[in-house]
């Protein structure tokens, strides 16, 4: 078995995936000679050539537009933007055709299609390259968005996501591509999409998070073990569609609620997770569900950054909170 | 070469025949029979029909929004009849004639502008694509589509369209510029009917003509009379050969005219003078087309009259069908977002059957 990032465990997949099924093809900006801004395509263009991994103008918004003509024309596409940030003029493409075009078309037309990008913030990175998209993305029917928080995950997620037959917007936490290694089988194995992971159990509260920032929430479990708090966290994995059947499971059990995500905070998916929380489990609920999330502000620029993305003890203090009302 | 003759810079345009049927360049009429130019004509004829009923069923309050297409005929059928059985047609929304050219049934045309989504469920063999609204986006899945024919290493063509207005869009350019990089196998029609609903051509660029964009994207391209049928055809047939052969992508300007109004929704006396109305009816591509048609023998007024009255019928027919599928089942608008339905999805469509019951 391999050791692997965050990062490689993505080039590995793709790699995998690009020799098992000739009608994948990794495309983006820098994606094909750079082999990828973070190195996630490095090597491909070189192993399997420039028909299948290629460099593309520089231009969102057709980026996704041709990647839905070539899901169309029998291929599976796997495009890249380069931060998700930088996705915005590919907005209308993905909601007005990638999310539509089996509706529209009755079930004619699917897109069997994937948009990775490196995703969320605490990189210390320029304007632009710190976004969280998971409302923006999550809200629009049609859509799966994924996000890793292991490297294991990673590969089994994305092989998932390139396999469906509909699209699947897959983010990657760029502030964990090389945070730690884990072991990640050299063979193939899927995850499946729409299937939340409990990483801790619990007692007294369930936390739900996903990418990047799971990793500060079980920090922030550990330190409220140490004061008798059990928390239950559970990484969600899909974004959209939300595991209902697992986080209402736990908070039957917990009787305490708390959302973690970078997001800011109004209308973001802690909302959705309270409210299908509520729908479900309300009067399981001994204590009012909570959120700690993004403020609703601009994400600030590196000297700044620190206010908006939370770490372990600001979590553990939200936690707290609702664990001991 | 046309694209040499008539390229985005000479500012000519191109022309076989002139308005009242009467051949100017003998020497580049494509190598079609009468029977094959009739067959075409026929088309055109078709879609005017089809287009006539649909406005008498709109004003009747049977019909909801509808696109007009009077006045384009010839940029459709001329364009689409250049295509091979398996290359791709990549409409924008005003495209009929070139849609029943390419074997899209009438029934799913008025299906789809009666509001149903079945209308865009075409046969597995029909290589076009539904109606796309957000103006010129449909360009870029037309590059995609010819980057994956070539990828393939297929043959296939993709032929796509957008109107005078869609050539103002970030999309238009990408999709060029794309194309050239990629030496992507497609065409790009712009439909130049001069008015982007009530905005005219002349307050969309400061561009002499709209083919002209093909220069910056490093790619050929041709300015055709869009009232030509032949004219048509011979533009396309030439950019869909040189693509099929490696050449790349070609930008065709068809020159045209928007008789009708933009939708049902807008009346274009508001924004456009009569005279100026009355000026394009004289370059009716129908009108020129059956000209010469009746000059070589193969076609009468008599011919004429019972076809229009056959085609009205049949539409009428057909509508009559759509008319009666009524509306839309409940389970269709949840069941094709996904291959497998999701239980959120699933839950909500069975609260609301639940509210259906207990309300009945």
């Amino acid at each position: 078995m391999a050791v692997m990032n965050l990062i490689s465990a993505v080039n590995h997949t793709l790699d995998l995936e690009l020799g098992r099924d000739e009608s994948v093809v990794v495309f983006g900006e820098d994606v094909g000679l750079e082999g990828g801004v973070f190195r996630a395509t490095v090597g491909l263009q070189q192993k399997y050539g420039e028909k299948r991994v290629f460099d593309t103008p520089l231009a969102e918004s057709a980026i996704i537009g041709t990647a839905v003509g070539m899901a169309i024309n029998g291929l599976r596409p796997v495009a890249e933007i380069q931060f998700s940030g930088f996705i915005y003029p590919a907005y209308n493409q993905i909601i007005s055709h990638v999310a539509r075009m089996r509706n529209r078309t009755r079930g004619r037309l699917s897109l069997p299609m994937v948009i990775r990008m490196p995703h969320g913030g605490g990189i210390k990175a320029l304007e632009h390259h710190s976004e969280s998209l998971d409302t923006l993305l999550g809200h629009i029917p049609g859509l799966k968005v994924v996000t890793p928080s292991t490297p294991y995950d990673a590969k089994g997620l994305l092989l998932s996501a390139i396999r469906d037959e509909d699209p699947v917007i897959f983010l990657e936490p760029s502030k964990i591509y090389r945070a730690f290694r884990q072991e990640v089988p050299e063979e193939d194995y899927t995850i499946p999409i729409g299937k939340a992971k409990v990483l801790r159990e619990g007692t007294d509260v369930t936390v739900v998070s996903w990418g990047a920032y799971v990793h500060e929430v079980l920090k922030a479990a550990e330190l409220l073990a140490e004061e008798g708090i059990s928390a239950e966290v559970i990484d969600l994995r899909t974004i959209s569609p939300i595991d209902r059947d697992a986080i209402l499971e736990s908070v039957k059990k917990t009787g305490r609620f708390v959302a973690v995500h970078e997001a800011a905070k109004s209308f973001g998916p802690g909302a959705e997770l309270i409210a299908l929380v509520n729908e479900g489990a309300f009067l399981y609920l001994e204590a009012p569900p909570a959120r700690i999330a993004g403020f609703d502000v601009t994400i600030p620029i590196p000297r700044g950054e620190h206010h908006y993305f939370l770490d372990a003890q600001r979590m553990a203090y939200g936690i707290r909170k609702v664990a001991n009302y | 070469m046309l694209v040499e003759q008539y390229g985005p810079l000479h500012g000519n345009m191109f022309q076989i025949m002139d308005e009242n049927g009467i051949i100017l360049r003998p020497d580049l009429v494509p190598e079609l029979s009468d029977q094959e130019w009739l067959e075409l004509y026929k088309v055109m004829v078709k879609t005017r029909c089809a287009d006539d009923n649909a406005l008498k069923l709109q004003r009747q309050g049977r019909m909801l929004t509808y696109a007009p297409n009077t006045g384009q005929e010839a940029a459709q059928v001329g364009s689409a009849a250049a295509m091979a059985e398996k290359d791709w047609l990549v409409p924008a929304f005003r495209e009929l004639g070139a849609w029943l050219l390419r074997g899209v049934d009438l029934e799913k045309v008025y299906l789809y502008w009666y509001g149903n989504e079945f209308g865009s469920q075409f046969p597995e063999h029909v290589r076009v694509l539904p109606i796309a609204v957000p103006i010129a986006s449909q360009l870029q899945h037309a590059v995609g589509i010819a980057m994956a024919s070539n990828i393939k290493g297929e043959k296939d063509v993709t032929v796509a369209y957008v109107g005078d207005g869609g050539t103002s869009t970030g999309d238009f350019n990408e999709a060029l510029n794309f194309a050239g990089v990629f030496n992507a196998p497609v065409v790009f029609i712009i439909q130049n009917n001069q008015y982007a609903i009530s905005v005219a051509r002349q307050k969309q660029t400061r561009a002499e003509t709209l083919v002209q964009k093909a220069v910056a994207a490093g790619i050929p391209g041709i300015l055709a009379d869009g009232n030509d049928l032949m004219a048509m055809y011979a533009a396309t047939k030439e950019a869909v050969e040189r693509a099929r052969s490696g050449g790349g992508p070609t930008l065709i300007e068809a020159y045209t005219y928007r008789l009708g109004a933009h939708t049902t929704s807008d009346d274009p006396t508001k924004y456009r003078q009569d005279e100026e109305v009355e000026q394009w009816q004289v370059k009716d591509p129908i009108r020129r087309m059956k000209a010469y048609l009746t000059k070589r023998g193969v076609w009468s007024e008599g011919d004429d009259l019972s076809l229009i009255e056959q085609y009205s019928q049949e539409a009428l027919e057909v509508f009559r069908k759509v008319e009666a599928s009524g509306e839309t089942r409940l389970e269709d608008i949840f069941h094709y977002h996904f291959q497998e339905t999701p239980a959120h999805l699933t839950e909500q469509y069975e609260e609301y059957v639940q509210y259906l019951k207990e309300v009945e």
